[in-house]
């Protein structure tokens, strides 16, 4: 080892140093950016991040619409079941049968927030909402149907 | 003016004219042992309460703030807990040991605060040896460590004291080289009058950039000797749960923790008195105002400011950097610091001799 690389090892070594304890010590005065949310007591004001999931939701619009065409990759990609689609056919309007969700079933309790169904879904039905207090007294009411009742899937969806 | 040292004056000629010499001794020693062990407890509350608002503030956290004004209680809360604790002595320990290896930790930080001078003329004992005595005793806190780690006959334990043995034995040699470089300037051993010395100027104004390079060094052995991260292979969480500390609860955990704490206060006193001038005002030159101004402020607040202060560095170390492999850690001091710090002894003899320093 040159005498020359032993020198710079150190100095740069320092310098890295001295480089994170600028990071520590802009936190330790800049108490603003405490991330730290005081839970119960900011019920009403959480500022939970953009990503952070909470339980699988299916959107519907004003009409009582969904965007869900029962393709089942969710189902498929699930890691621990907890997705269950069940069918039921429409009838069209011209007399042809189409195959539609009846109840898209959602286990809670299984679920690993992995996000994988809501990556996978191609038409974008599901997403990941931000609501996080779910204990319940039963744990049937942790099995949930995420259509709402009597909705129909969004026009020009498929 | 009030000052630690004229109340003890007073204190000391008040206890002669009630009893005789023997008794005046014995009074002052228990007194001393009272006040002792009073700074320990106060040290422990407030260092440990100080290093978790650091730590959170630094990791982006709150921090204690549920017990009491701003959590202010929370470390007191601990303490009744830690207390009321049963202490376990595991069946297959070492029982004596086991028992003995935390008060002989508190021990040694006790005897280690002796010379401390915490402010003018204030000191327990202004021995002619003082920092040789502080660099002798403070390397018998290992010895605790290595106790608590074999008597717990555990394997974790061991291993953390093991490590902890070397790791000491190996920063003694940085630690005690950078003391020498503040020993050869001053030429003396003793407190007193390495704190005389500064009045001046403080070393690490006085003695160029050889002083500064030494006094880097000495904080990095003192966080090493302290057993405290980037350099915690003692303890070390994530590998050896807790290291030499594994077996213990309550009380006699406490002992270890409270310990650590006053460790890490004396090394920062130490380092305060060596290269801040301790209890030294700040004085620049011939600017006789702002010297006048600096000796306003009683010495004692100059130097638990400069203690905490560095106290404050090491936290800041602390919680900045992940520890260090084993291998990391003696190469550190075997390849880098201690060369440095030898090299840096020969320039600070130099200067010495041809006192070049102001």
């Amino acid at each position: 080892m040159s005498v020359k690389k032993y020198i710079g090892d150190a100095w740069k070594g320092a310098a890295s140093l001295l480089k994170g304890m600028r990071r520590t010590g802009y936190y330790f005065t800049h108490h603003k950016e405490i991330i730290t949310q005081q839970y119960p007591d900011n019920r009403n004001e959480l500022d939970l991040p953009e990503r952070f999931k909470g339980e699988v939701v299916m959107p519907h619009n004003e009409n009582n619409e969904h965007r869900c065409t029962g393709c089942q990759v969710c189902e498929l990609v699930c890691p621990n079941g907890s997705i269950k689609v069940i069918f039921k056919n429409d009838l069209m309007p011209d007399g042809k049968k189409k195959k539609a969700i009846d109840k898209l079933v959602y286990h809670l309790d299984m679920c690993t927030m992995c996000n994988l169904c809501v990556e996978n879904c191609p038409s974008d039905a599901i997403k990941m909402a931000q609501t996080f207090e779910h204990s319940v007294f039963d744990r049937n009411k942790l099995k949930k149907v995420l259509n709402k009742p009597d909705s129909k899937i969004m026009d020009g969806v498929e | 003016m009030w000052s630690f040292s004229e109340i003890a004056n007073n204190l000391h000629q008040w206890l002669t004219g009630q009893f005789n010499d023997t008794w005046t001794l014995i009074i002052e020693m228990v007194l001393a042992g009272l006040a002792v062990i009073s700074l320990f407890a106060v040290l422990g509350l407030v260092l440990v309460l100080m290093e978790r608002k650091v730590s959170a503030w630094m990791q982006v956290r709150l921090g204690p703030n549920r017990v009491g004004p701003k959590g202010m209680f929370q470390t007191l809360a601990d303490t009744v807990k830690l207390m009321i604790k049963e202490g376990v002595t595991p069946a297959n320990a070492d029982k004596l040991m086991f028992n003995l290896a935390p008060f002989l930790a508190i021990i040694v930080a006790m005897l280690l605060l002796a010379p401390i001078a915490f402010a003018l003329n204030f000191q327990l004992w202004d021995i002619n040896i003082g920092i040789f005595y502080i660099a002798a005793i403070s390397s018998l806190s290992v010895i605790s460590i290595l106790m608590a780690g074999w008597a717990s006959n555990n394997k974790y334990s061991l291993l953390g004291a093991i490590r902890s043995g070397a790791q000491m034995v190996s920063y003694e040699l940085s630690a005690g080289l950078s003391i020498l470089t503040i020993v050869v300037l001053v030429g003396d051993l003793k407190i007193s009058s390495i704190v005389a010395s500064q009045a001046n100027g403080w070393w690490i104004f006085k003695g160029h950039i050889p002083v500064i390079i030494a006094f880097l060094t000495f904080i990095v052995a003192a966080t090493a000797e302290t057993n405290r991260a980037p350099f915690d292979m003692a303890e070390a969480e994530s590998e050896l749960t807790a290291g030499f500390h594994t077996e213990y609860s309550g009380m006699k955990f406490a002992l270890f923790f409270l310990a650590e704490y006053v460790n890490v206060f004396i090394v920062c006193s130490i380092g305060a008195i060596l290269f801040l001038g301790g209890p030294m005002p700040l004085h620049i030159g011939n600017w006789e105002g702002f010297n006048h101004v600096m000796d306003y402020i009683p010495s004692s607040v100059w130097f638990f400011g400069k203690t905490f202060f560095l106290i404050f560095l090491i936290m800041w170390v602390r919680w900045t950097f992940p520890r260090l492999r084993i291998d990391q850690l003696l190469n550190l001091e075997w390849k880098y610091l201690l060369p440095i710090s030898m090299i840096n002894l020969l320039l600070v003899t130099a200067i010495a001799i041809l006192k070049w320093h102001f």
